[in-house]
This record gives structure tokens, sequence and C-alpha cells, in this order.
């Protein structure tokens, strides 16, 4: 099978179609007159072959996604780990502000919402709503890093640092590699908003919003675990 | 593959029958299905601290918490991330490294007995 997408300023799909050949959504053609062994995927005019038929770019980020699981479950299981040990500070049920953290889950919850939505648009190549959706999307994740910080600066306040006993050390260690996550994201989704104005998104367009998209509820999933097995469940 | 394309102002729309086909690419939503799951998410989240506030022991209010905590993860994953319109190879990549992840820090986790009662 082959697999062709056609750059978005040259709809000559329809000729494609003549040609035997199966364009998608995003203007990618597929034909059976492969050679067995193979796909063609081209963005822009610029094809590479792939043996799945899929786009390497979607592949990669899935398998990337997959080990980022290894991550986090990682610092979870630690933090599940030393959660009780908080001797010289007070104890995760005296810190913790769950209406905070909850107002905080849902506008996270909600960025998930208008990311969506702009991948939604970039496959209708609107690209103002595109812009639009990212800008709000960036904004949300910024309250919840805004949150964030706001939350380690009064559990310092209270005597918990990072290296005032394992709880502290756990703790910040796993809800700051989020932070940092959701803070890389907001720079991507900015990124990308000046890159469509400019008109300068490499390949395909749509697929780029969606990679990033990916990445976005990738982080946001990450917290719906978080929010329930650290705040919500007492030690 | 089950698709079929129709020809709209120069645009080719293609209509899937049904998740999962060879392009790796599907419609998923629309914009107002997606609005619906995330007034769902939201409901689950509010559930989820209304329980931790019920004051129920917690055999009782820990599974429902756990089970909505997974409610949520494979929503937003099935329809956010279009995993159940998408080719099941993403679904397997994903998946697969989520349950080794799951299971390896599970088994770390037993081996200093934090799944012992009391």
């Amino acid at each position: 099978m082959a697999d062709v997408t056609t750059p978005e300023s040259q709809p000559d799909t329809t000729e494609r179609i003549d040609l035997g050949v199966e364009p998608d959504i995003h203007g990618t053609v597929t034909t059976a007159a492969g050679d067995g062994h193979g796909a063609w995927h081209v963005d822009d005019g610029h094809g590479h072959h792939t043996s799945t038929g899929l786009s390497n770019n979607k592949l990669a980020m899935w398998m990337f996604l997959g080990s980022e699981c290894l991550l986090f479950g990682g610092l979870i299981s630690t933090y599940m780990l030393y959660r009780g040990r908080h001797e010289g500070s007070p104890s995760p049920d005296q810190l913790y502000a769950i209406p905070l953290t909850s107002v905080s889950s849902f506008v996270l919850l909600m960025s998930s919402l208008t990311m969506v939505l702009a991948v939604s648009a970039a496959q209708r190549h609107d690209d103002r709503n595109t812009t639009t959706w990212l800008t709000v999307t960036a904004l949300l994740g910024a309250t919840f890093v805004g949150a964030q910080v706001f939350e380690f600066t009064e559990f310092v306040h209270e005597g918990l640092g990072f290296t005032t006993n394992l709880f502290g050390s756990s703790f910040y260690t796993l809800t700051g590699f989020h932070g940092i996550h959701v803070t890389v994201g907001i720079i991507l989704l900015m990124a990308l908003v000046g890159m469509i104005n400019r008109s300068k998104v490499p390949g395909n367009k749509a697929e780029v919003v969606e990679m990033i998209g990916l990445y976005w509820h990738f982080v946001d999933i990450v917290w719906i675990i978080i929010f329930t097995l650290v705040y919500l469940i007492p030690s | 593959m089950s698709t079929d394309h129709a020809v709209v102002d120069g645009e080719i729309h293609e209509h899937l029958d049904g998740p999962g086909h060879d392009s790796g690419h599907g419609h998923g939503l629309t914009d107002m299905g997606y609005v619906k799951v995330a007034i769902v998410l939201a409901v689950m989240t509010g559930i989820e601290v209304a329980l931790s506030y019920s004051g129920f022991p917690g055999y009782v209010f820990m599974p429902l918490l756990l089970i909505l905590m997974l409610l949520k993860f494979v929503t937003v994953v099935s329809f956010f991330m279009h995993l159940r319109f998408d080719n099941r190879l993403f679904t397997w990549l994903f998946y697969s490294g989520l349950i080794l992840a799951v299971l390896v820090y599970c088994a770390a986790l037993a081996t200093f007995h934090v799944f012992d009662p009391g």
C-alpha cells in the first residue's frame, strides 16, 4: 500500500482519485499499488517510506508517550512508597488544599477540551480558530502552573521543603516533573501559534497540531492519576 | 478498510464505518461531542471531590475513586486522544507501555509491602 499526502495549497486530490488512490480528510492518499512491503507517506511533496502505512511522526509520538508512562509510573510509585514519611513537617492531609487543587484540575481538564477543539479546527484548515483555541489552551495551562507555584509556596511556608523529608522530596519531584511537562507544553503551544501565524508550519499542519495535542492530553491524563492518588486518597 | 469518500468544494471528506482503519487518521467526534465529553469528565471530577469529603469508610470510597480515575483516563485517551478512532497499532503501543509500567511498579511496591493491610 502507498500513502501520499498532498499540500493544502494544491487541492489536486480529485485527480489522484482518478489514478485509483484514496485520499483521507488530511489529503493523505492511499493506494493498493504498493510492493507489499510498506507504504509511502508524503508531506507537502516530500515523501518517505513507512513499513506500516502510518505517519512515522505519529507512531513515534505514541511510542514516546508509552515510555513516558514508565517515567511517571516510577515517580508515582516512589511517592506512594514515601508519602507516610513526613517526620518534621505537617502531614499531607494537613497540607493539601483540595478546593484549590480541584479548581486547577478542572482548569487542566478544560484545557484538554480546548486542545481537541484546536485539533478539530486544524483538520478543517481553519487557522483562525486553531490559533484561538491553542492560545486558550496555553492560557489555561499557565493558570494551572500558576496554581501549582502558589501551592508550592504555601507548602514551603508551612515548613515542607524539598529536602525536609522523604514525603517532601517525592511530592515535589512528582508534581514538579508534571509541572515541567505542562510548561513545556505551553511553550510548544505558543511556538505553534507563532508558526501558524507566519505560515511556517513544516509538513502537514493538522498533524503537527495533533502531535502537540497528544502530548497535552497525556499531561492531562497523568494529572488525573496524580489528583486521585496523591490528593484525594489520604495517606 | 471500511471507508468511502466524497468531494465537496474541492475538499475530500472521509467517512468511516467504524473505529480503526489503515490510514491512521479518523474523524473523531463533532465539536459538540467533545463538549459533551468534557462535561461528563467535569461531572466525574466533581463526584471524586465530593467522595473525598463524604466521610465514607476507605473500603467504600477508595474503590469508587479508583474506578472514576480509570474512567476519566480511558475517556480522555479514547475520545480526546482519538485512540478509539485511530489505527489499533497506536492503542497497542500506548497501552503496552502503560500496562508494563503498572505491572513493574506494582511488583516493586509489593516488595516494600505497600499493599499489606494495616
